[in-house]
């Protein structure tokens, strides 16, 4: 489901990406308040679970730090919550590297970790920090099964060029033509690999394909908590054929030193496998994200 | 309107059509898909129904379990047996065979059971064995009807064969979600109006052999001698 509403929310992102970025600078938020007047700091989510539980950690960090925190959580996408980061009305918000260096910077080419996280720091607008980034991600990625990987030795996607039996890529079928689909496969790598429609965006039908054999690479989400239900392995990408998009803090300058180095502990210890687990509990046991954040501030003694 | 105008070009373009998977490779593929799925759900519901039409017995709950199936979505079923059966044609292939069989046997049951008592009993009396009843009385007499269930399913199916996409590398529907899921909507557009084309036109031809079927049965000059 997430899969669902994330892409059909990426495209209409997309689409309101011109109007954003036209008004941007100018727009204040609904409240219209700009920089919000009492001492507390306001912790924003998108309206996206994963991030919701990680805003939350955020939050709870802070609160047990002493210092006063708002909670603006679910402002919806991107470019509605964007211009409240800019103009101070949310002090604190749980980003993703590739993605948002993509809103400020459309045509940029950087896709490793570290070049991303680099050209995101230089093209924040004054008045916004990015915070250190975190192990944790969220974004497209090859994956295979384990028995797949363990028969032919496969742990990145270099690997597969020495792959003897002919690879099959099944998603859904933007995927066909898209750059990180079999074209970019080959032209980055030299894998070669056909393609085959399954429209159910990386979901049960996709996992089952895998396990059958009838696929042996399908994309999923690095975060989506069916890749350790179903114990699939994600291919290493060291020529950046995904964008790199780790979790980042952004914040205004509202949040001081000490409160950066309460949020810098908790994005040190939130490690992909992590994030995986919180999905995973949120998906699986339907738990608020503040019982979720609580307890694993409890497990990493940041409580 | 540029998209109407773009889905024209698409469609009008020798590329389209000819290329590894074009036009005449997805129409190939998408009435192969349509006849296999007809082809079965006949041979399953129309010996059923005409068998239960001939018996003239359990009609309401034929009529009653034919009607509920109609109101499965072949979606869910197909993700559902997709589950199952993995990815492929089988998957699609069997929910459209559960979509296009109610039809089908709604047609055949009500064709025969329609046909007028005193005629079988009739036939029954100058010596008709019970097979011959059903292919020299009752089959003619029930061709309309029978032809016409053929149609509805047939219809349902063409256009819902777009769903084979949805885990196969087959039939017009890859258009629709490829074009649908990277907003090229003339690409869209142009699948759109090739599955609709070839509804009307299968449709039209079961609409002329149902009606030569009705001229058949309603038109049939008496033999000499008989009166």
């Amino acid at each position: 489901m997430n899969h669902l509403v994330r892409t059909s929310t990426l495209g209409a992102g997309l689409a309101a990406l011109a109007l954003a970025a036209s008004a941007c600078g100018s727009s204040d938020s609904l409240e219209g308040s700009g920089e919000s007047d009492s001492g507390a700091i306001v912790v924003g989510s998108q309206d996206y679970y994963s991030n919701e539980i990680v805003a939350e950690a955020y939050a709870q960090a802070l609160e047990a730090a002493g210092v006063e925190v708002e909670r603006d959580f679910r402002i919806g996408q991107r470019e509605v919550y964007v211009a409240d980061i800019e103009d101070g009305s949310v002090d604190l918000f749980p980003e993703y590297t590739g993605p948002l260096l993509q809103y400020w910077v459309p045509d940029t080419e950087a896709r490793l970790a570290d070049d991303v996280y680099a050209a995101l720091q230089d093209a924040a607008p004054e008045g916004v920090q990015v915070l250190a980034q975190s192990e944790a991600t969220d974004q497209d990625s090859y994956v295979v099964t384990r028995a797949f990987s363990e028969k032919y030795g496969v742990t990145s996607i270099e690997d597969l060029a020495d792959v003897p039996v002919p690879l099959t890529l099944g998603g859904n079928s933007e995927g066909e033509n898209r750059p990180n689909g079999p074209q970019g496969l080959e032209a980055a790598y030299g894998v070669q690999v056909d393609f085959t429609p399954i429209e159910d965006g990386g979901g049960p039908l996709t996992v089952k394909a895998l396990q059958d054999d009838s696929i042996q690479l399908a994309i999923i989400y690095t975060a989506d908590p069916s890749i350790a239900q179903n114990d699939l392995v994600v291919l290493d990408d060291p020529r950046g054929l995904f964008l790199a998009s780790h979790v980042v803090p952004v914040a205004s300058d509202k949040v001081d030193a000490d409160a950066r180095a309460t949020i810098d502990a908790v994005s040190a210890a939130l490690s992909a496998e992590d994030l995986v687990a919180l999905n995973e509990r949120s998906v699986t046991e339907q738990s608020p994200a503040a019982d979720i954040a609580r307890d694993w501030l409890a497990e990493e003694g940041l409580d | 309107m540029s998209l109407a105008g773009d889905a024209w070009r698409w469609l009008s373009s020798a590329e389209s059509w000819t290329r590894s998977g074009g036009v005449v490779e997805r129409l190939t593929e998408h009435l192969a898909v349509t006849g296999t799925v007809v082809g079965i759900a006949t041979a399953v519901a129309l010996p059923l129904g005409i068998a239960i039409g001939h018996r003239r017995r359990g009609g309401g709950v034929v009529v009653a379990l034919a009607g509920a199936a109609r109101a499965i979505p072949t979606l869910g079923l197909l993700t559902l047996l997709g589950l199952q059966l993995g990815i492929g044609l089988s998957a699609p292939v069997l929910a459209l065979v559960i979509l296009a069989a109610p039809p089908i046997l709604a047609g055949a049951y009500a064709g025969v059971a329609a046909v007028d008592p005193a005629l079988v009993g009739a036939a029954r009396a100058i010596g008709m064995s019970e097979r011959q009843v059903v292919w020299s009385v009752e089959l003619p007499l029930a061709a309309p009807v029978l032809i016409g269930g053929l149609r509805s399913a047939s219809l349902q199916v063409v256009a819902t064969a777009t769903l084979a996409a949805y885990t196969a590398d087959a039939g017009l529907g890859r258009y629709i979600f490829t074009g649908l899921k990277s907003r090229d909507y003339a690409q869209m557009v142009a699948g759109a109006v090739l599955v609709t084309g070839l509804a009307l036109l299968l449709d039209a031809l079961l609409a002329l052999a149902q009606a030569a079927a009705a001229r058949r049965t309603h038109a049939r000059p008496v033999p000499e001698g008989t009166r």
